[in-house]
């Protein structure tokens, strides 16, 4: 083999590195926020609604989940602007992200919710503690509790999944690679820096999570 | 040149089904074959083995699919082999398919009691025939229903090799979006051709689920 690796070219564009890193971050924690709140109505809907709402919830969380997330963030970039809606790239990410995890989210919060046995709902009543009482402290806190190592993977699986925003243009880290690539035709480095980043940004937040499960979860 | 949406298009599209089909049936072999030695690993007595096995998933599972791909697409470049981007897209699709199948069979080994292993010795089997007579069969029937949901992943997933060049559903929808201009339509084809391959198997796998609660 007599290829030189130079690695220089590539760490000398720190700024665009560092531009696309934020991006990711931005995207990964307005995903992360938005889709845990569509999750969580969509979950309640799953489990508590009447059919109608549910087979409606269903059939969201169906075609979401048996789709790739490429073809839905094509189908909002490029599809929607035929029938006259037009979005920025950073926009269409945003939904396209949060449509995506709103409906992984709801389907690992529904199993938690139905992780609830009904005897503690009803403990819960003859406690005489009042409807949101009983859905916060007996349903939705230890529901959350039981789905947390599943829910968490999946939001970094998300963070990682961000990286396809790239293919419209939107300049997160991976399209920051993309960039350096074209700059210096180094693209073994460059993509082994930005897979690096990635690897380093996923044990954080799984590091961070694990200390979040410690303070959110913590028997009084 | 721009020209309408046709039937042909369609037909296309439909054609264009076999190569994510055959691109995620190879990285089934691949990515079975690295799965066992990595489940094997990770669910074995010698300590190192263990750590490496969960190295291997750790950083294959944190690091995005995407860069994978480049990476070995331009990788394997370097070494000098000049390969087309289905062989660097298998490689790729092996390597990501190997952690999340090896993590799932991991799971369903180590998931099997204790007693059954000394359940098997005290009737005499050796090693290899507790394994394989009593372990495996069990462990197999844990594994089977999120193996074929880990498919459904991996079958929406190979949308990805798209940007190496592979000429699969979704990029033949790219194709043909450039030619007609109709990237609603195209995409809206596209993504219910996928959910045709993905939903049988998403229900298949619920269903295994269901089956396998009553028998435990």
């Amino acid at each position: 083999m007599s290829y030189k690796f130079q690695f220089r070219d590539v760490l000398a564009q720190q700024d665009a590195i560092f531009d696309g890193l934020l991006m990711t971050l931005q995207l990964t924690a307005g995903t992360i926020s938005l889709g845990f709140v569509i999750g969580l109505l969509v979950a309640s809907v799953l489990v508590y609604a009447k059919p109608w709402a549910k087979t409606m919830a269903r059939v969201y969380v169906e075609v979401i989940r048996n789709t790739p997330l490429i073809v839905q963030l094509f189908l909002i970039f490029f599809g929607l602007p035929s029938l006259g809606l037009k979005l920025d790239v950073v926009t269409a990410s945003l939904i396209a992200l949060t449509v995506n995890l709103g409906a992984y989210t709801a389907e690992i919060v529904r199993a938690g919710f139905e992780s609830i046995a009904k005897s503690q709902i009803e403990a819960g009543i003859s406690l005489g503690l009042s409807g949101p009482q009983v859905f916060r402290h007996v349903v939705l806190i230890p529901a959350l509790k039981n789905v947390y190592p599943s829910l968490t993977s999946q939001y970094v699986l998300m963070m990682l999944a961000t990286s396809v925003v790239s293919q419209i243009s939107a300049a997160d880290l991976f399209h920051a690679g993309s960039i350096i690539q074209s700059r210096t035709f180094r693209d073994f480095e460059v993509y082994t820096v930005v897979a690096a980043l990635y690897l380093a940004l996923s044990l954080l937040m799984r590091g961070g999570f694990s200390v979040c499960y410690r303070l959110l979860f913590r028997r009084p | 040149m721009m020209r309408e949406l046709s039937g042909l298009d369609l037909a296309y599209l439909i054609l264009a089904m076999r190569w994510t089909v055959l691109l995620t049936l190879l990285a089934l072999v691949g990515g079975s074959t690295i799965g066992l030695l990595v489940a094997a690993a990770g669910a074995s007595r010698q300590a190192p083995l263990r750590h490496l096995a969960r190295a291997y998933v750790g950083v294959v599972q944190g690091i995005p699919l995407l860069a994978w791909l480049f990476i070995f697409y331009f990788g394997l470049a370097i070494l000098g082999y000049n390969l087309p981007p289905w062989v660097a897209a298998t490689v790729g699709y092996s390597v990501y398919a190997g952690a999340f199948l090896g993590e799932i069979w991991r799971g369903a080994l180590v998931s099997i009691p204790k007693t059954q292993w000394e359940a098997a010795l005290s009737i005499g089997l050796n090693y290899a025939e507790q394994l394989l007579h009593v372990i495996i069969p069990q462990a197999v029937r844990v594994a089977i229903p999120p193996t074929v949901g880990f498919i459904v992943q991996l079958i929406k997933n190979t949308s990805l090799a798209a940007v190496i060049g592979f000429v699969e559903l979704t990029r033949e929808g790219q194709l043909t979006t450039a030619a007609t201009f109709q990237p609603f339509a195209v995409y809206l084809i596209v993504a219910t051709l996928y959910f045709c391959l993905c939903y049988p198997l998403t229900r298949y796998s619920r269903q295994l689920e269901g089956r396998l609660r009553v028998i435990r």
